[in-house]
């Protein structure tokens, strides 16, 4: 262990201080802006000192947006369920789809393996705006615009390879034999992956498919192009506060904070598998 | 009349494409009997290992056919062979204690909680583990580790026990007595067990017959003992004995009743053409350049022979090793009492011609052991 003197100590706690200053500003900022109506918000110089109200969030769960030029009709709360209904779908789907693939990707070498999951990781680099706009059309065709079965869909370009390259990293890291030693003892590969690989890999599937479920939320543009009001996400509804009569940003504020509440508190509660699956060799051999 | 649990029909292992990919084991054909313990003998990279995996049925066979209790099993996955298997890389299950690890076979098999504790204690007990079951895998060292890996196999019943370098983590004390238990537990349950070593004294003691195999092909499948005294080729004579077989480049040729041996450095070693059978004389005599091969303790000093300069000479306590330089090369010699020479000290060298081992300088394979015929 190095020697800190006390003027390290408190020169670093200034620098982490600077840094979680710079950082954690703007959530803050956000938080403020969410308790105050439009007028406050906007004058000029900004001031922390201010009359709290929970209007905005009262406009947000109630539905309705009274604003200068009348009131106005926000399904805020149908985006919200919208969110948390894809996020979650697109993770399943992607869970169910991809730990196997994964399994298969890491255990067995057939032809072509590398090249079949380099592919499913190439969907991420592609620029999504790429891919929309016949993907548009093929789904307008086929009917899967507007649906959330279309939608799930297209999530698992985001979900899909995230999981397969995590999960199957951490299948690689089992010994192969424990699974061996398994198998010997009278039981199928099906039973193997189902009682030795899946539970040793689980940190790593946990944490994929937090991360998963983080991108699938955040996502913006699959949905503002793909889904139309009733099936939109939060992230796409709020563009619904940009109004004839001006950007209400209390009620973006508010929503903001809103749709990072469920995130925030999944990220808290998964912290442990997070950190534990994103750091490799958790099994010890 | 035992029968054969096992027999190995020209199998080939191919890491890679069959004929193109790393040809790891090459055309191994052998036969095991029922309640028979077999080791495979070999140097790493050898193909011991691949085979007993392709018995297990963790790697496929690219060619050749696996009998086993009187079913062809090759094409069959593991779950279906009926064999137990202790693994070098030990592989306990992780998540669960010793106990749980040894008994995880025989509780998914519903036999009673009883009976299962009792298998438990009987198996920890013959090998020294009965501290440490309600440990995790994860704390213990390599040697608890591998006598929990062995106890989990040992335990199971099974066709065929299959037991991959099954005492290599443990100390030599400890391996001796355990080597004593072990072969007594699997030869009074009537087991099979086939175990992959490195160790030669540990194949010696604990196998009924040894396969030695070398780049991936089976040298020779025979008993320690015949192993020892009609060793089939050049590989197996110098891999098996400690210290190793003497081996000489020499020409054979005969005169007026003797056969001598012609050695480097105008060294002759010199017979009575009556000291080896008419065959095996002629078969020396036709070849001209042959390679005799000599074990360390069949090199004697006498008073009169060639003369070899001592370069070393080492008491182990039960033994003396030396090595003398003979015939432009290093010969050593076990005498099985302290020798009382110098270094720099001459000695005569005698070797009977029982004793000498004649093998094919270029293919290596063995003409004659002694007077016979290999």
């Amino acid at each position: 262990m190095e020697h800190t003197s006390t003027l390290e100590k408190a020169l670093r706690g200034v620098a982490i201080t600077c840094v979680i200053l710079f950082f954690m500003f703007p959530i803050f900022w956000i938080v403020l802006m969410s308790f105050q109506t439009n007028e406050t918000i906007l004058r000029v110089p900004p001031s922390i000192i201010f009359d709290p109200t929970i209007q905005n969030y009262v406009a947000l769960i109630t539905g309705r947006l009274e604003t200068s030029a009348g009131s106005l009709e926000i399904n805020f709360m149908s985006n919200l369920w919208n969110s948390l209904f894809l996020s979650s779908a697109s993770v399943a789907v992607g869970l169910i789809l991809g730990v196997p693939a994964a399994y298969a990707f890491g255990r067995l070498k057939f032809r072509g393996s590398e090249d079949i999951a380099f592919t499913l990781l190439s969907f991420r680099f592609a620029p999504p705006l790429l891919v929309l706009l016949p993907l548009t059309i093929y789904f307008q065709q086929i009917g899967l615009a507007d649906t959330y079965f279309g939608l799930i869909w297209v999530y698992q370009l985001i979900v899909l390879p995230l999981i397969l390259w995590i999960v199957r990293g951490y299948f690689e890291d089992i010994p192969a034999d424990i699974e061996n030693a398994y198998r010997v003892a009278g039981h199928s590969w099906f039973s193997t992956f189902r009682k030795v690989a899946l539970p040793l890999a689980m940190p790593g599937i946990a944490a994929a498919g937090l991360l998963a479920f983080i991108f699938a939320w955040n996502n913006f543009i699959f949905a503002l192009v793909l889904a139309s009001a009733d099936k939109q996400p939060v992230t796409v509804g709020a563009l619904a506060f940009v109004t004839a009569s001006g950007i209400q940003y209390g009620q973006v504020a508010a929503g903001v904070v809103l749709s990072i509440l469920p995130t925030l508190a999944l990220a808290l509660y998964a912290q442990r598998y997070l950190v534990e699956g994103l750091s490799l060799g958790a099994v010890k051999g | 009349m035992t029968e054969s649990v096992l027999r190995l029909e020209n199998i080939d292992k191919f890491y890679g494409p069959v004929g193109l990919g790393v040809h790891a084991v090459r055309d191994v054909s052998m036969e095991v009997e029922e309640g028979d313990i077999i080791a495979l003998l070999g140097s790493s990279g050898c193909g011991k290992t691949s085979t007993l995996r392709m018995i297990a049925g963790f790697e496929e066979t690219s060619r050749g056919k696996i009998h086993l209790a009187g079913r062809e099993v090759q094409k069959l996955p593991p779950v279906r062979r009926h064999v137990a298997m202790a693994f070098e890389g030990y592989s306990l299950y992780p998540t669960v204690n010793v106990r749980d690890n040894i008994a995880f076979a025989l509780k998914a098999a519903r036999l009673p909680a009883a009976e299962v504790a009792a298998k438990v204690q009987e198996v920890a007990e013959m090998l020294e583990i009965t501290d440490i079951l309600d440990r995790s895998p994860n704390s213990l060292s390599g040697g608890q580790q591998q006598r929990a890996s062995l106890a989990r196999a040992l335990i199971r019943d099974a066709d065929l026990y299959l037991l991959d370098e099954p005492m290599g983590q443990l100390e030599p004390q400890l391996r001796t007595l355990l080597r004593g238990r072990i072969k007594f537990f699997i030869k009074e349950r009537g087991m099979t067990a086939i175990l992959v070593t490195h160790d030669q004294t540990e194949a010696n003691a604990l196998a009924d017959k040894i396969a030695v195999m070398e780049e991936g092909v089976l040298q020779q499948y025979a008993t320690p003992a015949e192993i020892k005294d009609r060793p089939a080729n050049l590989f197996t004579g110098t891999f098996v004995g400690e210290p190793p077989m003497n081996v000489f480049p020499v020409t054979a040729a005969a005169s007026g009743g003797r056969l001598s041996i012609a050695l480097a450095d105008g060294v002759v070693l010199d017979y009575a053409e009556s000291d080896f059978a008419a065959e095996v004389r002629d078969r020396i005599l036709t070849r001209g350049d042959v390679m005799i091969g000599v074990r360390p303790y069949a090199v004697h000093r006498s008073e009169t022979g060639p003369t070899a300069t001592i370069q070393a000479n080492q008491w182990l306590g039960d033994q003396s090793h030396i090595a003398a330089s003979f015939a432009g090369q290093t010969v050593v010699l076990v005498e099985h009492h302290r020798a009382d020479v110098a270094i720099g000290e001459p000695i005569s060298i005698r070797v009977d011609a029982h004793d000498l081992h004649v093998f094919d300088a270029e293919t290596g394979m063995a003409i004659s052991h002694g007077p016979e015929l290999a």
